[in-house]
């Protein structure tokens, strides 16, 4: 899921900032290309519904155009009650979510209090922004607190939105697609669930950089149910019939044989060395 | 990655080398470039650089409206206090006042992760780096 990332910043040395940006420059010269960030090419997703919130993604992790990781976990861990998806540069979105929960744990530790939804989005578009959009991580979170179910998408420049339901990712037209047709404020858990799951299905069959299965984070006042691989609509079927003919079914109407007349000439033999 | 043109390049003073006599020590930070030295090589260069002393000018600018041009003063003295418990010269300091002072103790960033000095592979010679600084070399 590491693989090359944007070059980071760091505050205390910012010749290997430039040392960075001055090799990928001359590269370019010679006619060599720097590897391109591995993306996740993603559909992400997530709805408010009576309950909580739902969080739903595929699981395919892009190189380009070669399928990276075939089963990738896209639903991040950030708080007991706040999950987060990632799309984008995976390395970006891995350790961006990474920081988050770490951040977020020392400020519930600081402040004595569960962490709300809203810290969460504001400290990380105070970082996206200050890092202007070099960090390419868009990221969907949703969570319960004490002041209820919140849903919240994060752009890779520092912009948020707080929605009922959102999508992000290559495959956002085609899941905002299910969403605006189907969704309703309130909805019951099961609908909701089978909503998400057709909006990335609707991804992983459209988008090209979306595929594998559909995971699934429900997040309610009770708890967190995480459901790792919900839905495989790319599961191979299982063949029904067999295509073996049986020896004897095609008739044979005739029968010509041509005996070739060849000399041995020479015979040699070679051991192989099989130890 | 953008084409960077002679307009926006910065004062001499924002990349220019930190050695001795303003001439970069090739023995330690590796050759020059001219370019370099004028143009930014990555557009964030210079506000990374730059981040931590304008957080804390807006901090001190505030404060001092609100609570007078005391409280700046006082807070930057005890910040130059701060600064001056180091280790000796070879060793990395984990500047534990400094950051409890400016807050960075309650969050974590690249700069904890990143380019962690006790993970580096080069060390300098401490004979010759404790004698530098003594100014015995």
């Amino acid at each position: 899921y590491l693989h090359w990332s944007s070059p980071y910043m760091y505050v205390s040395c910012s010749y290997i900032i430039s040392r960075n940006a001055v090799l990928e420059s001359s590269l370019s010269e010679f006619g060599y290309k720097a590897p391109s960030a591995r993306k996740t090419g993603t559909t992400i997703a997530g709805i408010v519904f009576k309950d909580g919130v739902i969080l739903g993604a595929d699981t395919r992790a892009t190189d380009d155009m070669v399928v990276a990781d075939k089963n990738c976990m896209k639903i991040h861990y950030i708080a007991p009650k706040i999950y987060c998806c990632g799309a984008g540069v995976a390395a970006d979105a891995e350790i961006t979510t990474q920081i988050m929960a770490s951040n977020v744990e020392l400020h519930m530790l600081n402040t004595g209090r569960p962490p709300l939804v809203t810290m969460v989005t504001r400290q990380l578009k105070q970082m996206l922004f200050r890092y202007q959009g070099q960090i390419g991580a868009s990221l969907i979170v949703g969570g319960v607190d004490v002041t209820g179910a919140h849903l919240y998408s994060v752009y890779p420049h520092g912009s948020y939105d707080k929605l009922p339901f959102v999508t992000m990712g290559s495959g956002a037209a085609a899941a905002v697609s299910v969403f605006e047709d189907r969704f309703k404020p309130n909805m019951e858990l099961e609908k909701a669930k089978q909503l998400v799951r057709d909006a990335i299905t609707a991804g992983i069959f459209c988008d090209l950089g979306s595929g594998s299965n559909v995971d699934l984070c429900v997040i309610t006042e009770a708890g967190v149910e995480y459901l790792r691989g919900y839905d495989k609509p790319t599961m191979k079927g299982k063949r029904e019939g067999q295509y073996r003919y049986k020896p004897g079914t095609t008739a044979v109407l005739t029968k010509t044989v041509t005996p070739l007349s060849l000399d041995v000439v020479d015979e040699s033999v070679q051991i192989m060395n099989t130890e | 990655m953008c084409v960077f043109s002679l307009k926006d390049s910065v004062p001499v003073a924002g990349l220019c080398p930190q050695g001795a006599y303003g001439v970069q020590d090739s023995l330690r930070s590796g050759f020059t470039s001219i370019k370099n030295e004028l143009l930014p090589s990555h557009p964030l260069e210079l506000s990374e650089k730059n981040f931590q002393p304008n957080q804390d000018k807006m901090n001190f600018s505030t404060l001092r409206s609100i609570q007078g041009l005391h409280a700046p003063l006082k807070l930057q003295m005890e910040y130059r206090a701060a600064r001056q418990i180091q280790r000796l010269p070879f060793l990395q300091s984990s500047n534990l006042a400094l950051d409890t002072l400016r807050g960075n103790d309650e969050s974590i960033g690249f700069e904890d992760i990143l380019n962690d000095p006790f993970q580096s592979e080069m060390m300098g010679e401490p004979h010759i780096m404790v004698e530098y600084q003594l100014g015995l070399l």
